[in-house]
């Protein structure tokens, strides 16, 4: 094993292919995910809920992305939100207003919970679901690639090479084997 | 009644396309199947004959391209002179329209862009067919399973979709116009780039099926396809940034993406095509990844047509209304044929797919591209999820949700971020498994620039846990910017260290070295710019976070403050065409005091008699690589009569431009050959016996440069 230098003289580096470097690499994943899941809190209400809601005049924009001209309902649209907001309704209950009002199809994202919620879930559960499979894949992949070399002595790892001589076919093959499996 | 018979020309030309593409279809399947041994055996007739049968079919496919050129022209030919007795023409068309936009109205309606689908592919057919001494037999597969997708379009368009039917009794005496949304230059680009890009998947995917159909020996078949592959992907990049440009210049909403079925159809195929241009690179150097990589590649080509059904279906609500219509169900139909044809071939044939390698290690770069492909995939799957949403909320509670910004930011920008990460570290790690020591030495120079840039920007201002930011866009864009740094540094340091050995070697300074280097390795190192040019974008896009904008009614004299810029209204004047009124603001621009100079928005509106009677902004731009400053023209206040303006001022934005003709100088160079075979890749080659990787491969690895 090569020399791992000052790094190498801790425990950190000792362990870093064991469970506990592992398992800690995942907790710091998991909290940067939550830490950054919470966050989106001090953007000013008005300009945050108005990026929820679409216009309604059919342009399939942001209310308060929608400028085409002379459209006759985002003028209402942003005076209605500016008047919810001086009600001192909580953000759900603003929207709530809103899709009452408009339909579902007023909130920009799927929000109001019971199936909704499904379109949230879903991709979150397959990016996990898939980063764990990639794991576990190259997991047994490693494994088993591990497993044959100890058990066939021409797999990876125990090819036979003369210390010098004439090339012959079987060598040059594998030169080139080895030439494009360590190219980019 | 029509004064030439153009149209009829045009009819008899899609009739001719069908009738060719159907005998290679048909002709080619059989040949291919008298020519395999069993074949012969039933039959008993000799190859040479089925050899020659196969000939014609192919001849037939070259044909097919022939006659679609004839019914493109005729097409244009109506639309050059006004020929208003085609239904197409006349609604997409009229007499005071441009020359350019005339041209355009091929693809400007549902029948002409289909008709521009087929003709495309058969064009791409057509440079397959010529080249078939490549892989006579390969070539033959593909060349009848690209007959059969293109059998289809030709069919829709003699059928459901016919672009040269005559209006009954007397022509219109004029046109009712183009839209006027996509009456802007970019327009006369964007759709044929994005449907080469779009159509182009084809072959690949042609090639994979028929190379599994074939049970074709090696990999041959990627190195047949991976220009064409690489090709594509580039009109599909230019494609949807051309979208995204025209967006930007045209809708006047101050964005470039707004997360449209429409865009999401281009997204999706371009998503997967780059999981496909990566780890194809797995099955060509390790044997490894079959399976996944014809899933990939059947995969791209399937959501082209899904893209295609969901939009012009009206199954789903998009802006780009224009292109629906009620040819559904024959999309459904062929999605279905297609997707049984690439099942049922994938299971009589999975054994053909054994992998020849396993992966060794968890730091490897075979690791670094699964991670990525599911990266990619899990985008992919994102995009897909949110455009049918709506479909299944409508199915499960009886009602339409929309899925706009909101929920395509929150979930995918994490994941944008994470593939921005996995391309700076990718690169560096090398095949098999890579040591401790060589991790330490190739990543050491882009942590510390990711620490120094992260320092810097928070020193500066960019701090998410400022009152009044929006925490969550600054933090992106902090960790956008931060990774950046990294992958540039990586980047950099890869191209120095390579430029370096050459230097020593060759004793040429060190720009001509870095060029000799690209040059000797041009796969390598265009994936490199490519690399480059995506980190640009990435900047580009995290600069979004600090967009701003201002909206008031602004008569001559008043003005306007937005960032450095100090923005007087000179008033407004008008002008007439004979396509439409405009009306233009004319704005004084300041930054830090001195003139810069002078914008004007513009409100167009098309003249009355058409169907497309309605007002279009052209918005005003001063572009710097610091930021835009986009003005837009909104027209007078009835009450008023004030112009009012809106301004934005959306930061680093030029960077998204510029790192997309990045992104192309990079695959043109990728697609070079190399000059000479480098002779450090000699040196590695003679040392390598002498210490067998496999007893030592971090060892070895860490000694090879560009491992």
């Amino acid at each position: 094993m090569p020399s791992l230098g000052k790094f190498g003289r801790g425990r950190f580096w000792r362990n870093w292919r064991g469970p506990i470097f592992w398992a800690r690499t995942v907790q710091t994943a998991l909290l940067c995910v939550v830490v950054i899941a919470m966050l989106g809190a001090g953007q000013s209400r008005f300009d945050r809920l108005g990026h929820e809601l679409m216009c309604s005049c059919g342009c399939n924009q942001i209310l308060l992305e929608c400028n085409h001209v002379s459209c006759p309902d985002s003028p209402v649209m942003i005076r209605e939100l500016h008047a919810q907001l001086a009600t001192g309704k909580s953000d759900a209950e603003v929207l709530q207003w809103f899709a009452t009002k408009y339909g579902a199809t007023i909130l920009a994202a799927p929000i109001r919970g019971g199936f909704d919620n499904v379109a949230w879930i879903v991709p979150i559960a397959v990016f996990l679901l898939a980063t764990i499979g990639t794991f576990t894949v190259v997991w047994l992949w490693k494994r088993r690639a591990h497993a044959l070399a100890g058990e066939s002595p021409g797999y990876a790892g125990v090819l036979e090479f003369p210390a010098a001589g004439p090339t012959t076919p079987q060598e040059a093959a594998l030169r080139e084997r080895i030439r494009r499996e360590t190219e980019y | 009644m029509q004064d030439h018979p153009m149209p009829e020309f045009g009819s008899f030309c899609l009739l001719l396309a069908l009738i060719l593409t159907a005998y290679n279809l048909l002709i080619g399947g059989i040949a291919l199947w008298g020519e395999s041994p069993r074949g012969l055996r039933i039959t008993g007739i000799p190859q040479k004959k089925w050899n020659r049968l196969g000939e014609t079919a192919r001849r037939a496919g070259i044909a097919s391209f022939i006659a679609l050129c004839c019914a493109a022209f005729a097409l244009v030919w109506a639309a050059f002179t006004d020929d208003f007795s085609v239904a197409y023409i006349a609604s997409h068309s009229n007499r005071a329209l441009n020359p350019a936009y005339k041209f355009a109205a091929l693809w400007s309606g549902q029948e002409g862009s289909l008709l521009l689908w087929a003709f495309l592919l058969s064009a791409y057919g057509f440079v397959l067919r010529v080249r078939h001494r490549i892989d006579v037999r390969l070539t033959a597969f593909a060349s009848t399973i690209l007959a059969g997708i293109q059998f289809f379009f030709v069919l829709l368009l003699v059928v459901a979709a016919p672009p040269f039917s005559i209006l009954p009794g007397a022509a219109p005496a004029d046109g009712a116009g183009l839209n006027p949304l996509l009456q802007y230059p970019e327009m006369v680009i964007h759709p044929p780039m994005l449907y080469l890009g779009y159509v182009g998947f084809s072959v690949p995917f042609a090639f994979a099926l028929g190379a599994l159909m074939m049970r074709y020996p090696g990999e041959k078949w990627i190195h047949i396809t991976r220009r064409w592959t690489m090709v594509t992907w580039m009109f599909l990049t230019c494609g949807i940034f051309m979208g995204a440009h025209w967006a930007y210049s045209v809708l006047g909403w101050g964005g470039y993406w707004g997360w449209d079925p429409v865009e999401n159809a281009s997204l999706m195929p371009w998503l997967t095509g780059t999981a496909f241009l990566h780890s194809v690179m797995m099955q060509e150097k390790r044997g490894m990844m079959k399976n996944w990589n014809v899933w990939l590649i059947f995969s791209t080509f399937l959501l082209t047509i899904l893209g295609t059904l969901l939009t012009r279906s009206g199954a789903v609500a998009s802006v780009h209304a224009f292109a629906q219509s009620p040819i559904g169900p024959w999309f459904y139909t062929f999605i279905v044929i297609a997707f049984a044809v690439c099942l049922f071939t994938f299971l009589f044939q999975r054994d053909h797919l054994k992998s020849e390698n396993k992966l060794e290690s968890l730091v490897s770069r075979e690791s670094s591209f699964l991670f990525n492909n599911m990266i990619l995939l899990a985008a992919c799957f994102v995009v897909l999820w949110g455009t049918l949403f709506p479909v299944l909320s409508q199915y499960v509670q009886g009602s339409k949700v929309t899925v706009g910004p909101p929920f395509y930011n929150r979930v995918n920008i994490p994941i944008g971020l994470f593939l921005l990460f996995l391309t700076g570290i990718g690169p560096l790690l090398a095949w098999r498994s890579t040591s401790l020591r060589s991790i330490r030495r190739n990543f050491i120079l882009p942590t510390v620039a990711m620490v120094v840039t992260a320092i810097v920007l928070m020193v500066s201002g960019l701090r998410p846990w400022n009152d009044g930011d929006d925490m969550q866009s600054t933090l992106f864009s902090l960790v956008a910017f931060t990774l950046a740094a990294g992958v540039i540094t990586a980047i950099v340091e890869e191209f120095l260290r390579g430029a370096h050995v050459v230097r020593t070697q060759t004793g040429k300074n060190l720009l001509a070295a870095t060029v000799l280097l690209i040059r000797r390795n041009t796969r390598r190192y265009g994936g490199y710019i490519i690399h480059f040019g995506i980190v640009v974008m990435f900047i580009g896009i995290a600069g979004g976070a600090f967009n701003q904008s201002r909206e008031m009614e602004m008569p001559t004299g008043s003005s306007l403050d937005l960032g450095p810029y100090h923005i007087v209204s000179a008033g407004k004047t008008e002008d007439s065409l004979p396509e439409y009124d405009t009306h233009y603001a004319r704005l004084d621009v300041y930054r830090n005091g001195k003139y810069v100079m002078e914008l004007s928005p513009e409100k167009r509106t098309y003249f009355a008699g058409t169907d497309h009677e309605q007002s279009s902004t052209i918005v005003a731009l001063h572009s710097t690589a610091q930021a835009d400053l986009y003005t837009v023209y909104e027209g007078e206040n009835p009450d008023t009569g004030m112009p009012i303006i809106k301004v934005f001022l959306n930061p680093l934005i030029a960077w998204i431009w510029i790192g997309v003709v990045i992104v192309v100088i990079g695959t043109f160079i990728a697609l070079a050959p190399n000059l000479v075979r480098a002779p450090v890749a000699r040196r590695q080659e003679d040392s390598v016996p002498v210490a067998p990787p496999s007893l030592h491969p971090p060892a070895v690895l860490a000694k090879v440069p560009h491992a």
